[in-house]
């Protein structure tokens, strides 16, 4: 059922495109600000010269914490596009990002810390419409397996409409673009000292570029799972929903953590109850 | 023959032992005692599952029912006047009602009704009891292991305290005794005198330091649990007018609905509140007066797993029917607002309380819901929280007394002060919550099995708010552990060397069940399955093997220290561009030098206590009431 290969794959490619994605939204981003913008391989550059920079810490073990937040994020890439199990897909996620986390709370630097609670709020703020997704997936596709929803032909989007919303929401937050861009953000005008990633720095903070890198591969691929009964659609509908994003990033300022996390729970109960109350009726109730 | 030997000596060591405790009046007399009966009663449990192994469910018809009935009877009615004289003493009215309630029934039904009823299997073992029998043999025999360093220095640092040990080495040996019967009894009558030993225990125990708080929080405990034994006694009765002499566990889920609906329906609400579900849950929280380690012992292998042991029990009468899924709502109200609660908590041990309520929920949402998935996921969640969670409580009651306080936030920088506990109370939050351990996989099995069952959809959205509000209380405790403060020094000095065999054993055994639980899966779950429901659930192999693979790589991870690392440049943590020394001290207004402060978010407005558990109250009071109407209309019309 899984497949290796894929695995492999994605950890040698993922960064690639990662950091072509990020390069490109930074030049569509710079155009919509009136700038030129950097080069579209900015990504790697600044991934290069972090390398070559002075690793300075606070302490040792802020090393290891990120070390294994990007061999749990390559991880959990590497499952989902292997095709494995979605809900064990939500759950190396999670324990990747906590790694992400012990590594800003382990620099004991104030900073970092609230950083590090702002990511835990994030966390918690999407955290129950990322597990809600799987479960409707399962539901309309009857498998947890990320290769069969991929190759299912049943239009998950249309079946899963509030869910799909729901998800977009959330998408935000995980993407860290603004208004939920909460506990880190790449806007320098509306950052408190780099949040989670204040004491990170040189080949440290390159290694939390590149698990970005991994991360937002991984994004996209969830978002097609919802399109994955014809594949051009889903290509387009990943590509249109990024720039989107984009747009939302650059016409928003950050909202308040409150507003992030309510918004966000009240979107993925409301939604959550009402497309799967649906489904559920619909399949002949009890 | 041997089978009842077996089960009758795990039931009577543990009292022998208590007995010889009672005496010891030495250290090391206790020690020694303690040490030995511990590894006994261990060993022993183990024993029974090897010689049950792969036999299925088996009664026990050797014992002679009415003498021991008689016996048990007046026990119980000893007991009574015992809780009767403290009650009136205490003036703790409430109290005092209620035994007299639940002794008048039980003497109307002894007088009445016993002598009609026949039960000829007095104890029985299958799967779950020998699981259960593993958690309490071998969970509780550590933490009593603990308790004696524990005790030991708890006196010599509270001497204003009376020095009872031999009476509270004694009480945590009789309560083993009496769950390690209420698992391997049959009769419910029998099961009934169990419990009510439990509660008895609890109470002792909670009031143990005989201060004003302590006395009263036990009274609290105490009036709750009576409440469940009225009900509990309620069914026995039940069954005495109604029940054509059915009066076994095995018989009760033979007779289908439309008898066993009722009784289950009363005993499910005696399990509610002694798995300190909402609206009970208050006395769990309150019995963090106790010492550590009775925490630890109610919360873990004893008390409110008696609670969910039952429920899970009578989960196959609950199945389908209007009774079974409000009893999973108010475990599943309780899962949701218990994490809200945790979440607004800085006392370490309340923390933990109200996990293990919320856990507990999600073990009786698992169990009214009662579909063969369902029943998988609640035995999952029983063994492995009762692994994760006595470790906390352990490392906590270790730290507690070095540091002086159970604050989280005073725990910051614990793996610099103390690397060796505070490793194994990281190990305890992450058994809690973090993929390849145990209880994040015995949440995954209640996914899929609520996704299955009626209504299941309802369930899914709470489970995935409340493992959500989960995450965050437990990852913001592991980051104060873990936040390296360089200024500290090394206090852990030697820890005494019977809670750290402990702590070792339980740390070792939260991985070693993670490794195994695919054999525990197939050789002890899938029979009891099996044999009640027809079906099995099961992981599937891919899985397995990524879980394994993940826990290898989260354990190699950290053997990383041992290279020899390039040593690299320290620079102090930015403060605003404040001068700022590497000890995380700056020069305040006035030249005064100030030492930064951090304390966790605790988000009081959104999850403080009183404000949810008043809902939490008049939900669940609500959904019960919905129970009991709903169980009477459905044996009106039937």
């Amino acid at each position: 059922m899984i497949n290796i290969v894929w695995a492999i794959i994605f950890v040698l490619v993922a960064p690639v495109i990662g950091g072509l994605v990020a390069g490109i939204d930074r030049k569509i981003t710079a155009h919509m600000q009136g700038r030129v913008g950097p080069s579209v391989f900015q990504p790697f550059y600044d991934v290069g010269k972090l390398f070559e920079k002075e690793n300075a810490v606070v302490n040792e073990t802020q090393i290891f914490y990120v070390i294994c937040y990007i061999i749990f994020i390559a991880f959990t890439g590497a499952l989902f596009f292997s095709g494995g199990d979605l809900l064990l897909v939500v759950f190396a996620l999670t324990l990747a990002q906590i790694f992400l986390v012990l590594g800003a709370f382990a620099a004991n630097s104030p900073y970092s810390y609230v950083g590090a609670e702002r990511e835990l709020l994030q966390i918690m703020a999407y955290e129950p419409m990322v597990i809600l997704t799987a479960v409707g997936m399962f539901v309309v596709t009857k498998s947890f397996n990320v290769a069969d929803i991929a190759a299912s032909a049943t239009p998950v989007v249309l079946l899963l409409p509030g869910i799909f919303l729901g998800f977009l929401y959330t998408l935000t937050i995980k993407l860290r673009k603004s208004p939920f861009d909460i506990s880190t953000s790449h806007h320098a005008h509306q950052e408190i000292v780099k949040g989670v990633t204040t004491e990170f720095s040189g080949p440290t903070l390159g290694l939390i570029e590149i698990a970005h890198f991994y991360e937002t591969v991984f994004l996209l691929g969830f978002i097609y799972l919802f399109f994955g009964f014809n594949p051009l659609v889903g290509v387009i509908a990943v590509i249109v929903i990024y720039l989107l994003e984009i747009l939302l990033d650059n016409t928003n300022a950050r909202v308040k953590w409150q507003l992030a996390v309510k918004s966000s729970w009240m979107i993925a109960a409301i939604v959550g109850v009402i497309n799967l109350a649906v489904l559920y009726f619909l399949a002949g109730g009890a | 023959m041997q089978l009842a030997q077996l089960l009758v000596f795990l039931i009577l060591f543990p009292l022998i032992a208590a007995f010889f405790l009672l005496l010891a009046k030495k250290d090391l007399e206790r020690d020694w005692i303690v040490k030995l009966s511990a590894l006994v009663i261990g060993v022993v449990s183990v024993y029974l599952l090897i010689t049950t192994f792969d036999k299925g469910a088996m009664l026990v018809s050797v014992i002679p029912a009415e003498p021991t009935g008689l016996v048990m009877f007046i026990l119980e009615m000893l007991i009574a006047v015992f809780i009767l004289y403290l009650g009136i003493t205490h003036k703790k009215w409430l109290v005092v009602g209620l035994i007299l309630v639940q002794s008048v029934m039980m003497l109307y039904f002894e007088m009445v009704y016993a002598h009609t009823i026949h039960v000829e299997s007095g104890l029985f073992i299958d799967e779950f009891s020998n699981i259960m029998a593993l958690i309490i043999g071998i969970i509780g025999s550590l933490i009593c292991v603990y308790s004696l360093g524990y005790m030991k220095f708890f006196h010599e640092h509270h001497p204003e305290m009376p020095d009872k040990r031999p009476y509270f080495f004694g009480i945590l040996f009789l309560f083993l005794a009496a769950m390690f019967g209420l698992v391997f009894a049959n009769n419910i009558i029998w099961v009934y005198f169990f419990w009510e030993v439990t509660t008895l225990c609890s109470f002792l125990l909670i009031g143990y330091t005989k201060t004003e708080e302590a006395t009263n929080n036990a009274f609290n405990a105490l009036w709750m649990n009576l409440l469940g034994g009225v009900a509990f006694a309620g069914a026995i009765l039940y069954l005495g007018m109604f029940g054509n002499g059915v009066m076994g566990l095995s018989e009760l889920m033979a007779t289908g609905k439309v008898i066993a609906l009722i009784p289950a329906a009363l005993i499910g609400f005696a399990g509610l509140t002694k798995a300190a579900q909402l609206p009970f849950s208050s006395w769990l929280v309150g019995a963090m007066v106790a010492p550590t380690p009775v925490s630890a012992l109610l919360h873990s292998s004893t008390m409110v797993k008696a609670g969910v042991y039952i429920l899970v029990r009578l989960a196959p009468i609950f199945q389908t029917t209007v009774t079974g899924y409000m009893i999973a709502m108010v475990g599943a109200v309780t899962f949701l607002l218990a994490s809200g609660i945790a979440i607004s908590q800085s006392n370490a041990k309340r923390v933990l309380a109200y996990s293990t309520i919320a856990n507990l929920g999600l073990i009786v949402a698992c169990a009214g819901i009662g579909t063969y998935e369902a029943i998988w996921a609640a035995i999952l969640l029983i063994v492995f929280h009762a692994i994760s969670k006595s470790l906390l409580f352990l490392s906590v009651g270790t730290v507690e007394h070095r540091i002086k306080s159970r604050e989280i936030d005073d725990m910051n920088g614990l793996i610099v002060r103390m690397p060796k506990i505070a490793a194994m109370m990281v190990i305890g939050i992450a058994g809690m919550f973090l993929l390849p351990f145990g209880m994040l996989i015995s949440k995954w099995a209640a996914v899929r099995a609520f996704i299955d069952a009626p209504y299941g959809f309802l369930f899914v959205i709470i489970l995935a708010f409340g493992s959500a509000l989960t995450l965050f209380f437990w990852a913001k405790w592991m980051g104060k552990i873990i936040a390296v403060t360089s200024d500290s020094k090394n206090i852990e000095g030697e820890v005494d060397p019977r809670e750290w065999a402990a702590l070792v054993s339980l740390a070792g055994l939260s991985f070693i069940t993670t490794l195994v639980f695919p054999m525990l899966s197939t050789k002890l779950l899938e029979p009891f399955l099996m044999a009640n429901y027809g079906r099995v659930a099961q992981l599937s192999q891919d899985n397995i093997i990524i879980m394994i693979l993940m826990l290898f790589l989260l354990m190699v991870m950290p053997l990383s220290i041992l290279l020899p690392a390039r040593k690299h440049r320290h620079l102090a943590p930015y403060m605003g561009g404040r001068t700022t020394t590497h000890d995380m001290r700056f020069s305040g207004s006035l030249g005064v030098q100030k030492k930064t402060v951090l304390s966790n978010y605790y988000l009081h407005d959104w999850f403080g206590e009183t404000k949810l558990r008043t809902w939490g109250i008049w939900l669940s009071s609500g959904l019960i009431a919905v129970m009991f109407i709903a169980t009477i209309l459905r044996g009106v019309l039937s």
